[in-house]
């Protein structure tokens, strides 16, 4: 598979999850294994370009595909998290940052969200609500969403 | 996680033959469940195929105003398609009321009908389910009961299946095609799901040896007048204690379309027959939605922990139906 920008070949056995492939073998350890079972976000990361849960992914499946986990990312978030305390023990920014990634794509796409008024129309502005609709897959046992939000609406502005 | 053989399945006619030879086979697609499930020791195939290349990726229009949906469609995708969102807001609600953006990526139609329970019994090893190993017992029956079911109930289990998407599939007709090395067969979504009976762990119509190929929705006017409506512990990414999928038109004041669905209350998307009978041709007030939500839920039967859903399914079918009549539709 292609990570950040590089061919990675990898030998492993079935059963290893995208999330153990990139912080055991590849050593990129800043994606985080929160619940290990898809509750809580701490591992997303984008997989050609749409967010997902590491964790939930086995590796193999993952073959030929393009994973961009926060080492490979380079974005104006990361900035408007330090500036809005977007995080204190910082354990799910990483995960914070490649779903807000993902989020912003599939909202210009035009995706609509369980809290979207009109569906047939979509679109629409990214207000407060529709933030935390898009990102409640991503769990800050900090509690620290309000800065999450002030930060994704800086950077949409 | 135990280890497997992996198999990468290029095409259907391979996926249906590896499945057919080995015996102790599943079918791998989106991971959201069944690597969850398998990491916690309670599926243990020997063999994994491998179905993501598959091309069952496509939404096309049937000649005569349907949908047909690939078998392997991210639910994100199905949620934001444009004729889904049009023709049938209840099924893009429904998906995007449920679990996260980044689940909704992963998971795949088919899959999402084959969901396991979320009963915290039947995840937890060391209890009783006789879904896990029958016999054993069912520890939810007068135990931790707040997600369990209250309709179609059994004393063998008493869960429910845990999907948003397939209350609306329930509501609005579908059908459900399955292909094996033995041939092609449609099963209508209604009658996919099983109830538990005295054998929990024959969850669904589907042989061991069967494929999803693809889910159809029939061409339903009705359908663009339909919400979904989710009552659950939390605003977003939570299942759901009771929820509703409903479809409505009147004229003159009367019902002359109707379509209702309940989620969260059984073992199988609970499609609200009694209801929409009493509703057909009935004036379009609060009285009749009263009326026939209270026979809908009349056989109904709760735990301490849920007995709450019998009065809440009830509330929650009398406002989604008010809500369409003053709103008209959901787009």
């Amino acid at each position: 598979m292609r990570v950040n920008g590089v061919d990675e070949v990898l030998d492993l056995p079935p059963q290893v999850s995208l999330l153990d492939a990139l912080r055991e073998r590849l050593g990129l350890s800043g994606t985080k294994k929160g619940c290990d079972q898809g509750a809580c976000g701490a591992c997303t990361v984008l997989a050609d370009g749409k967010r997902i849960n590491s964790c939930l992914a086995l590796a193999v499946q993952y073959t030929g595909r393009e994973i961009t986990t926060i080492e490979g990312v380079d974005d104006p978030l990361q900035d408007a998290f330090v500036r809005n305390d977007g995080f204190q023990c910082g354990y799910c920014t990483s995960g914070q940052i490649c779903s807000a990634i993902g989020m912003l794509a599939e909202h210009k796409d035009g995706v609509p969200s369980a809290v979207t008024e009109h569906l047939a129309t979509s679109g629409g502005a990214l207000s407060a609500a529709e933030i935390r609709e898009r990102m409640s897959g991503n769990l800050c046992r900090c509690g620290a969403y309000n800065g999450i939000v002030d930060a994704i609406q800086e950077v949409v502005r | 996680m135990r280890s497997f053989t992996y198999l990468s399945a290029p095409d259907v006619e391979t996926a249906v033959r590896a499945i057919a030879t080995e015996p102790n086979a599943k079918f791998l697609g989106g991971g959201t469940n069944l690597v969850d499930l398998m990491r916690e020791d309670i599926e243990r195939p020997d063999v994994v195929v491998d179905i993501t290349r598959l091309p069952l990726t496509g939404i096309t229009e049937l000649p005569g105003g349907g949908l047909r949906i690939g078998a392997l469609v991210s639910n994100s995708g199905l949620a934001a398609h444009p004729l889904v969102r049009t023709r049938y807001p209840v099924l893009a609600q429904a998906i995007l009321n449920g679990a996260s953006a980044q689940l909704r990526n992963m998971a795949t139609v088919g899959g999402n009908l084959l969901q396991r329970t979320r009963c915290l019994y039947f995840y937890d090893g060391a209890a009783a389910c006789n879904k896990r190993e029958p016999g054993s017992g069912c520890a939810a029956i007068g135990g931790f009961a707040r997600n369990a079911g209250i309709l179609g109930v059994s004393d063998h289990c008493i869960a429910t299946h845990p999907s948003d998407m397939c209350v609306a599939l329930a509501a609005l007709d579908a059908t459900v095609e399955v292909e094996s090395t033995r041939g092609i067969r449609r099963i209508p979504l209604i009658e996919f799901h099983r109830l538990p009976g005295s054998t929990p762990q024959v969850e669904t119509a589907l042989a061991a040896d069967e494929l999803i190929t693809a889910v159809e929705l029939p061409a339903l006017p009705v359908a663009a007048h339909s919400r979904y409506r989710k009552v659950r512990d939390r605003a977003s990414y939570a299942f759901a204690l009771v929820s509703v999928a409903a479809a409505m038109e009147t004229e003159d004041g009367v019902v002359t379309a109707v379509r209702l669905a309940l989620g969260g209350v059984s073992a199988k998307p609970w499609r609200a027959h009694e209801a929409e009978r009493i509703l057909l041709g009935a004036p379009a007030t609060e009285e009749s939605f009263r009326r026939a939500a209270a026979a809908e839920l009349a056989p109904a039967v709760g735990q301490p922990d849920n007995a709450f859903k019998i009065d809440l399914a009830q509330r929650t079918i009398v406002a989604t139906l008010h809500r369409l009549l003053t709103d008209g539709s959901a787009a």
